[in-house]
């Protein structure tokens, strides 16, 4: 009994978000008078959700350093544009090699995010916010102003997103995996566990012999490889690839991980905890439809939401050291 | 090192320091300054037509909106902060304004009424942060940009406002004399803000806070208020910004001014104000504006397009952050000379 109540505190955030996740669901079950506990819904929403929660993944460990990266929308737009240019003059390349030329792009710009912000000391948002639009005008360029359409791609390459391993669409199943190697890297190897002794304290982890520069620029390289990665399954989903892909996504991964309980200035945050955050972020996408609300409020909605579960993290965070402080007064 | 202590001491706490012409033109501004002479140099030489009054008068027209919010968003920067939330509300309250006005209400009131949007907007941002200083400024107002953007789409959808009365169109496109009503304005409000950061007690207050929060909360600075005014000014600024854009345009959407706070944060930080907060100054700030106003004029005189444009701006944002730094990772251990100097002229006290 002791134990399943330390699990029980141990997790409660997790848990929380769960049962929210439960009501929500019942509710949109009864508003939208049965529309969306059908299998068929519940795999758009996976598959939906799937691109979102990769990226929550790499942007989880760049807020755990204590940063954040607004460039991953351009990222995903340029390693999109990139590879289905490619693919549109060579048509024999197969889907593997436009997925890998696609992360090497995202790697790329993911450390030179990296070493402004860990070598150049620049401010993350500040360096980021440059980056986003150089990212952005570079892709407009490559593009020349003109789409890549359907027609352009092989389906063999459009088969990545749609295509499915034992009836479970592809992404779902990458995204699946993006999070066991996540959760591996994050919680028992020591590079992961560098990320977030970085972000505890960069000063108490310098001293310690980490190597902080590097374990920053990790982070950010690893948020670009995993942008680079989920652009081109973006455009291979969609099937178009434009100057305008993905733009204003980063707000919707910083909303889940926000929502999954990372905490913004560094240190904190669980892969299990995002990928619900991920989760809750896509059932709301999903469920604003089915609900009738029109599509012009479910930008405020989803702002208001961020700023919402930020104040109640800082008021459980107070709470939870309030108690501290009391505890050891006795 | 006992001279390096001594120097950056006196760099860091007195005011009024011996006048030296090595340091006087090692200054950033004049760096600016050289930027600003480059550009026009380059811009007469593609068009003959450049080098008139009129013209670099209506060149100014062209980028003046932004650098209204740029003065309050130096001040939001020299507190260490950031407000990224200021298009959207120059969006939320331009979209308000022109609602008013559609709906039968008088435009001068419906100007106050876009006013006082952006200022509650600058003022939401301001409690929440002062109401719960934990929370870092960039994602209280990532999230409020969604939020004022996302509300003046819910307002207004896809549409527009116009029509506006004709005497509205001068603030954007009216001139006294041969001067553009909204450089006069910039003026203005440029020596306001010059006055109120280098010759008051208010200025002074926002240096410290922007060195550490912490030490002037405890040497009694107000330093709640403080923020809550900086905020709020933003917000007012952004939606004077607004009112004067609307009149350019001769209408109001709820996509307008999409991406105006990169341009506005550049302007600051190219200015010499230290993104982390604590150092910087009006002049630089104003020099940044020129800087980067005249360089997207004359680029859009040859016909780079925009793209290309925001590749410069972006890099150049990247570039002038870059610089101090740069110096300072070669300076080795400048942090540990500024921390000690600070300590040991605390003890002396």
């Amino acid at each position: 009994m002791n134990r399943l109540k330390r699990f029980f505190f141990a997790n409660i955030r997790e848990i929380s978000s769960i049962l929210v996740i439960i009501l929500l669901s019942i509710f949109v079950e009864y508003r939208s008078g049965g529309n969306f506990l059908t299998v068929e819904n519940i795999s758009d929403l996976l598959t939906e959700t799937a691109i979102l929660s990769i990226l929550a993944v790499g942007m989880m460990m760049v807020i755990i350093t204590g940063g954040i990266d607004l460039s991953i929308g351009s990222v995903m737009a340029l390693a999109g544009m990139i590879g289905t240019t490619v693919l549109k003059n060579n048509r024999h390349l197969s889907p593997l090699t436009i997925i890998v030329l696609a992360i090497g792009i995202g790697i790329l710009s993911g450390f030179i995010n990296g070493t402004l912000v860990a070598k150049l000391r620049i401010l993350p948002i500040i360096a980021t916010l440059g980056m986003m639009n150089v990212f952005r005008g570079i892709t407009y360029i490559i593009s020349n102003g003109k789409w890549v359409m359907q027609a352009d791609m092989t389906p063999e390459f459009m088969q990545v997103a749609s295509g499915k391993i034992f009836g479970i669409n592809n992404l779902v199943v990458m995204a699946i995996v993006v999070y066991a190697v996540g959760y591996i890297f994050l919680n028992f190897i020591r590079t992961g566990r560098k990320i977030y002794a970085v972000g505890n304290s960069e000063e108490s982890a310098r001293v310690s012999g980490i190597n902080t520069v590097r374990t920053i620029r990790l982070a950010y390289t690893i948020m670009g490889a995993v942008a680079g990665f989920a652009g081109i399954l973006y455009v291979a989903k969609f099937a178009v690839s434009q100057g305008e892909t993905a733009v204003g996504y980063e707000m919707n991964v910083i909303a889940a991980c926000v929502l999954g309980g990372v905490n913004i200035s560094g240190g904190t945050g669980r892969v299990q905890g995002v990928l619900l955050g991920a989760l809750l972020l896509g059932l709301l996408n999903n469920a604003m439809p089915l609900i009738k609300i029109s599509s012009f409020w479910q930008e405020a909605i989803r702002g208001l939401i961020i700023l919402l579960s930020i104040i109640v993290n800082s008021l459980i965070q107070r709470n939870v050291e309030a108690k501290a402080l009391r505890r050891r007064n006795i | 090192m006992g001279d390096a202590t001594n120097s950056s001491a006196t760099r860091i706490i007195s005011a009024d320091r011996e006048f030296s012409i090595r340091r006087f033109f090692l200054q950033w501004e004049w760096m600016l300054v050289a930027m600003l002479l480059i550009i026009n140099a380059v811009n007469v030489s593609l068009s003959p037509n450049y080098a008139n009054f009129n013209n670099i008068m209506n060149a100014m027209r062209d980028f003046l909106d932004k650098a209204i919010v740029v003065f309050p968003m130096a001040f939001v920067i020299l507190l260490g902060e950031i407000d990224i939330s200021v298009a959207s509300t120059m969006a939320l309250s331009s979209v308000i304004m022109g609602i008013s006005y559609r709906e039968g209400i008088p435009m001068p009131t419906a100007i106050v009424i876009g006013l006082l949007t952006g200022t509650a907007c600058g003022f939401i941002n301001g409690i929440v942060l002062v109401k719960f200083p934990e929370l870092s400024s960039m994602i209280v107002t990532l999230s409020t940009q969604i939020i004022f953007r996302g509300i003046a789409s819910i307002l207004l959808e896809t549409k527009s406002v116009g029509g506006f009365p004709t005497w509205f169109g001068k603030f954007g496109w009216g001139k006294v004399g041969s001067v553009p009503i909204i450089l006069l304005f910039t003026i203005v409000e440029a020596m306001f803000f010059a006055y109120l950061l280098h010759k008051t007690k208010f200025g002074r207050r926002t240096y410290a806070m922007g060195n550490s929060t912490t030490v002037s909360r405890f040497s009694g600075i107000k330093t709640g208020s403080i923020k809550l005014t900086i905020f709020t000014f933003t917000g007012l600024f952004s939606a004077i910004a607004a009112v004067f854009l609307a009149s350019k345009m001769g209408s109001v959407r709820p996509d307008v001014a999409r991406g105006y706070e990169l341009d506005i944060i550049a302007m600051v930080v190219l200015g010499g104000v230290e993104s982390s907060g604590g150092k910087g100054n009006i002049l630089g700030t104003a020099l940044a504006i020129l800087v980067i106003g005249f360089l997207r004029y004359g680029l859009g005189m040859v016909n780079v397009t925009s793209q290309v444009i925001m590749i410069i701006v972006g890099a150049l944002l990247v570039i002038a952050v870059a610089i101090p730094n740069f110096k300072e990772s070669i300076g080795g251990a400048n942090w540990y000379i500024k921390l000690t100097s600070i300590g040991k002229q605390f003890n002396k006290r």
